[in-house]
């Protein structure tokens, strides 16, 4: 079942048109990453389907609702969702506990505010005041209060802008266990390697159309592409593209008598097919 | 599924919130709450004339800046620190989930209705204590009193949250703000006996609510016989209500229909 579908979604700025027929499906319990440039259409598109901005044309479901609908039907809907923004500095006055245990107050049927806490590491910080806490707390803080309200589904934008590797690695872990608990999850990255360890499925957006939607590993034909083959012979680093990467280290372990001194073997990362994607669009825009 | 809770148990609890930040910000605390006290004893130190029989101009500036503290604390604080809280993001964070509009303005009118109370009460004390005021013993002064400061602070702060949307920057409201509270006050006797001004000015006060909480002020706090001495010969009770609902109405209409989340 998808939880989200977007057809033929257009929107202009005056002259310049930032989505230029966008189509998405995104289906119930998935990670789903968006990826591009900045002025691609991305956050545009994030918004509209946040209910934050109007279409000019296109059909858009969140949920089985019309994002743009506004009166008591949308408090129904946004009960059902949560937000993390890209910024906020707000409320430094407050304490993390009591500005958590206040959105709670927003939904239905809303998480328990200290596990919501525990969840996203900031117990030993729940009474301290916002305006003391480190970037990384607070980002911390504003994905609490995307997901006190228990979401169906979950919006993320760039959210470990700032983090250190560590911070990230538990934040990762948090957003699978989100996952876990069937929260879907629609999440913006300009981090490559997030949108690899987290999303079941990326599309890259560019120009205001999709280019392609795909899994990580199989983006841009890079489960098909050619493998690079690298080891050492004597003096030298030596390396080979091949089609059968298998088969060459084969030939190799035979030819080294057993251990290839040095073995590399990789295919593209998800940065590199990434940045042929949109390098080859790129320049008609600007 | 339970319900999400109404939008008016929501304003009830961002009021809660809404006080609690405010009060833990003690530069802004002091500014909105002793400002008015501190001109009081300014003004009251130094004109001490008597303007009318049994009326010093004490008497008739504390009604003048109990009248301009809807002013302050209402329009201009919102006019003010709504652009601030759009700014960093908080309004659109708030837009982002099941908490209607309505709450939020509800929040703002109790923050702005409570500090009002706090301000009257320290600058009746203040004037008591200080400047031979007297406090009216006509049970109908004191009904006057409640709904001038319940329609005032009302109006005030509908009107505060509309013309959030005129500054572009949280950084610059105060720029914008500021001259046309100051200005308004020169304009509706809060500094100046208000019959004393060029007819002009009078005019132009009269358009605006201001001028008409201070007669309204005037008429609960200084002796009946002055009415003869105002503008058109009486306290103008009914007139003073009408003006401020039309200005309440222009405010909610505002405020609901043009209010902005965002910064673009």
């Amino acid at each position: 079942m998808s939880l989200i579908e977007v057809k033929g979604l257009k929107k202009s700025y005056g002259d310049t048109h930032a989505v230029r027929g966008v189509d998405l499906e995104i289906a119930q319990g998935e990670i789903f990453s968006l990826l591009g440039p900045n002025g691609a259409g991305k956050t545009t598109t994030v918004e509209i389907l946040e209910g934050f901005r109007t279409r000019d044309s296109g059909t858009v479901s969140v949920l089985g609702f019309d994002p743009q609908t506004r009166g008591h039907e949308s408090r129904q809907w946004r009960n059902r969702i949560g937000i993390v923004l890209q910024s906020s500095a707000d409320a430094g006055d407050l304490t993390v506990l009591e500005t958590i245990d206040h959105f709670s107050g927003y939904y239905s049927n809303p998480r328990a505010v200290d596990e919501v806490i525990h969840s996203v590491g900031l117990i030993e910080k729940e009474n301290a005041l916002i305006r003391t806490l480190s970037g990384g707390q607070r980002r911390r803080l504003d994905v609490a209060l995307g997901i006190i309200g228990n979401p169906e589904l979950l919006f993320l934008d760039e959210p470990t802008t700032g983090f250190d590797p560590e911070a990230r690695r538990s934040f990762w872990a948090l957003i699978q266990k989100l996952r876990s608990d069937g929260t879907t999850i629609l999440l913006t990255t300009h981090y490559l390697d997030e949108a690899e360890a987290l999303a079941d499925r990326v599309a890259v957006i560019n120009n205001g159309v999709i280019i392609e939607v795909s899994t990580p590993a199989e983006l841009g034909g890079r489960a098909t592409s050619q493998a690079t083959v690298a080891w050492r012979d004597g003096e030298i680093i030596k390396s080979e593209l091949s089609d059968n990467p298998t088969e060459l280290v084969a030939t190799l372990s035979s030819r080294f008598g057993g251990e290839v001194p040095e073995l590399v073997v990789s295919r593209p990362s998800l940065e590199d097919i990434y940045l042929e994607m949109i390098g080859g669009t790129h320049e008609t825009n600007s | 599924m339970k319900p999400i809770p109404s939008a008016f148990s929501l304003g009830i609890r961002r009021g809660n919130l809404e006080i609690r930040q405010f009060a833990r910000q003690r530069e802004s605390v002091v500014f909105t709450l002793l400002f008015p006290v501190i001109l009081l004893a300014i003004f009251g130190s130094v004109f001490k004339d008597t303007i009318a029989p049994g009326v010093t101009f004490s008497q008739y500036f504390l009604a003048g800046m109990i009248a301009s503290g809807l002013v302050n604390t209402g329009f201009q604080a919102l006019a003010i620190t709504i652009p601030l809280e759009r700014d960093f993001g908080a309004l659109k964070r708030l837009r982002g989930t099941p908490m209607p509009a309505s709450s939020y303005f509800i929040g703002k009118a109790i923050l702005i209705f409570v500090s009002m109370v706090i301000q009257i009460l320290l600058l009746l004390g203040f004037g008591i204590l200080f400047f031979g005021v007297e406090l009216p013993t006509d049970i109908n002064k004191w009904i006057t009193f409640t709904w001038l400061v319940l329609l005032g602070s009302a109006c005030s702060t509908a009107l505060g949250i509309a013309f959030s949307i005129v500054p572009k920057s949280g950084r610059g409201a105060s720029a914008v703000v500021s001259p046309i509270v100051i200005i308004l006050q020169f304009f509706s006797g809060v500094f100046f006996v208000f019959t004393q001004l060029p007819s002009w000015m009078q005019q132009v006060a009269s358009i605006f609510p201001l001028k008409w909480l201070t007669q309204g002020m005037r008429s609960v706090f200084l002796p009946d016989s002055f009415a003869s001495q105002e503008v058109a010969k009486s306290w103008e009770t009914g007139k003073t209500v009408v003006i401020l609902l039309v200005w309440l109405a222009i405010g909610i209409f505002f405020s609901v229909r043009k209010f902005k989340w965002d910064r673009d």
